[in-house]
């Protein structure tokens, strides 16, 4: 399935019934130099919206959402390490977290990656 | 994804373009309101910025300081009724660190006053500049003039080669040491210049006239070896020396005993007095403070950041006041208040982020060693 966004700047791809969680490469720009990122424990039960993650730059902290709610399978290990992931690779090596999806139907609404552009060209 | 730790303050109106406003964008830098002007958080990206500030030079628009002057025969006097330092000490171009204070010793703004011939200079932080001009009026006599040089902007060249790097287009200001400051000649334009800064490295603040702030960023950006960096690594840069932020590690909730900046009240001044605060401060110093303004060392890689809670035991101690990832030690580190019973280096503490508590050791400051360019040093 299709890789799909959200307008706080998450991505969300689902492969069977997990689907795997970061954010995109305009918000690890926004970010700047990331120095921590605490990854949500498994078994965490996240709910649409709610906070799943915290990513700390060298300026502040904030908080990841999640796009769906669902249980969490695995949190992305190799970010206690090496946190620069996120900004070397978001939407790949730098994932945030798996998660078993409750209700696909919240799935809808998501952007598109050319909706999604879209939505970062207008901000 | 948002942030949780935003601005400093909320705005109340449109943030004011400063003078080089148009030139930070075409380089590229992210602006942000910030004391009520579109500031340049960063330009290529705050650690490398701060990087290239501890090994280059790096040019940083501090142009939403405030650039006072204070004139008149009665000046000296004046400034000392309100600063705790020994102004009238200060020979021409001498400057020093001081504070404004209120009755209660509670920490009004920090400034540098400079000795600068005709008059003393003040500058002052940006996000306070209109409260301490109120305060001047208030408090100054008739007879002594208080300028806003708000027609001047304000740069920073800071790091190990901004002496050379200064000295090839403006002769003469390496013969400047640290805490010190001159009138030097740029190609015909007179430019106040002194050896000072905030990132604990050696460099220089030039005062330049608004309309060749343009000129003089690009003469500076033309030499190699210099490249701008914008708010974001200046706040690490003086995390890391050591130096406190007005509005977080200084408040009028804060002093100048527990805020350790006993260095800015000269000896004769704690006995003499006559400056506002002295009888709080006095006392203060009498007694000890009940809390102080500490350094804090952190394992690991999650930074604590302002209004956390540092713990001894079961016990809160303190609150952290600034706080970070230190690009230059690879770990956090964080200034705090603390009870003054727990505030010895080597006191091992912890400070509480999202309901874990991360150790954390008390550490003499600064965390990075100054190299200033101090007289009779090589």
């Amino acid at each position: 399935m299709a890789r799909l966004y959200t307008e706080d700047h998450e991505w969300i791809e689902l492969e069977g019934e997990v689907a795997t969680v970061g954010i995109t490469d305009y918000a690890q720009g926004q970010l700047g130099d990331i120095v921590f990122v605490e990854v949500p424990d498994t078994g965490a039960e996240l709910t649409k919206g709610g906070d799943a993650a915290v990513v700390e730059s060298v300026k502040a902290a904030s908080d990841v959402y999640s796009p769906v709610s669902g249980t969490v399978t695995e949190g992305n290990a190799a970010l206690e390490e090496d946190p620069a992931l996120v900004n070397s690779d978001p939407e790949g090596e730098g994932w945030f977290f798996k998660l078993t999806v409750s209700d696909t139907g919240e799935l809808d609404g998501l952007m598109d990656a050319k909706a999604y552009a879209a939505f970062v060209d207008g901000l | 994804m948002s942030e949780t730790v935003a601005q400093d303050e909320v705005e109340e109106r449109a943030p004011e373009a400063l003078p080089l406003d148009a030139w930070n964008r075409a380089r590229g830098a992210r602006m942000v309101p910030f004391a009520g002007y579109e500031m340049p958080i960063q330009y290529e990206g705050i650690v490398a910025e701060h990087n290239w500030t501890r090994s280059s030079a790096s040019l940083f628009d501090v142009s939403h300081m405030g650039q006072l002057s204070v004139s008149g025969d009665a000046a000296v006097l004046a400034l000392e009724a309100l600063l705790p330092g020994d102004i009238a000490g200060l020979g021409e171009g001498q400057m020093r660190y001081s504070m404004l204070l209120d009755e209660q010793g509670g920490i009004l703004d920090d400034l540098i006053v400079t000795h600068a011939g005709p008059h003393y200079a003040l500058v002052v932080n940006g996000a306070m500049k209109w409260d301490d001009i109120a305060h001047l009026r208030e408090h100054l006599p008739d007879e002594v003039t208080l300028t806003h040089q708000d027609e001047q902007a304000l740069f920073a060249l800071q790091g190990p080669l901004a002496a050379t790097a200064l000295e090839a287009i403006v002769p003469g200001v390496s013969e400047l040491t640290f805490m010190t400051a001159g009138l030097f000649d740029w190609g015909g334009v007179p430019l106040w210049t002194s050896r000072s800064g905030y990132t604990g490295e050696d460099g220089y603040e030039i005062s330049v006239p608004a309309e060749l702030a343009d000129r003089l960023a690009d003469a500076l950006l033309s030499d190699t070896r210099v490249k701008p960096a914008g708010l974001g690594a200046r706040d690490s840069l003086r995390l890391e020396a050591g130096l406190p932020l007005y509005g977080h590690d200084l408040t009028t909730e804060t002093d100048p005993v527990s805020a350790g900046l006993l260095f800015a009240l000269s000896k004769n001044r704690r006995q003499s007095g006559g400056w506002m605060g002295h009888d709080a401060v006095a006392q203060v110093l009498a007694n000890g403070p009940a809390t102080k303004r500490i350094g804090l060392s952190l394992e690991g890689r999650l930074p604590a950041r302002e209004g956390a809670e540092v713990f001894a035991g079961a016990e809160k101690v303190g609150t952290v006041t600034s706080g970070g990832f230190s690009p230059t030690l690879g770990h956090p580190i964080a200034m705090a208040y603390v009870s003054a019973a727990h505030a010895a280096p080597d006191t091992p503490l912890e400070i509480e982020v999202r309901g874990k508590r991360l150790p954390a050791q008390v550490v003499k400051v600064p965390f990075v060693p100054h190299r200033y360019h101090r007289k009779g040093a090589a």
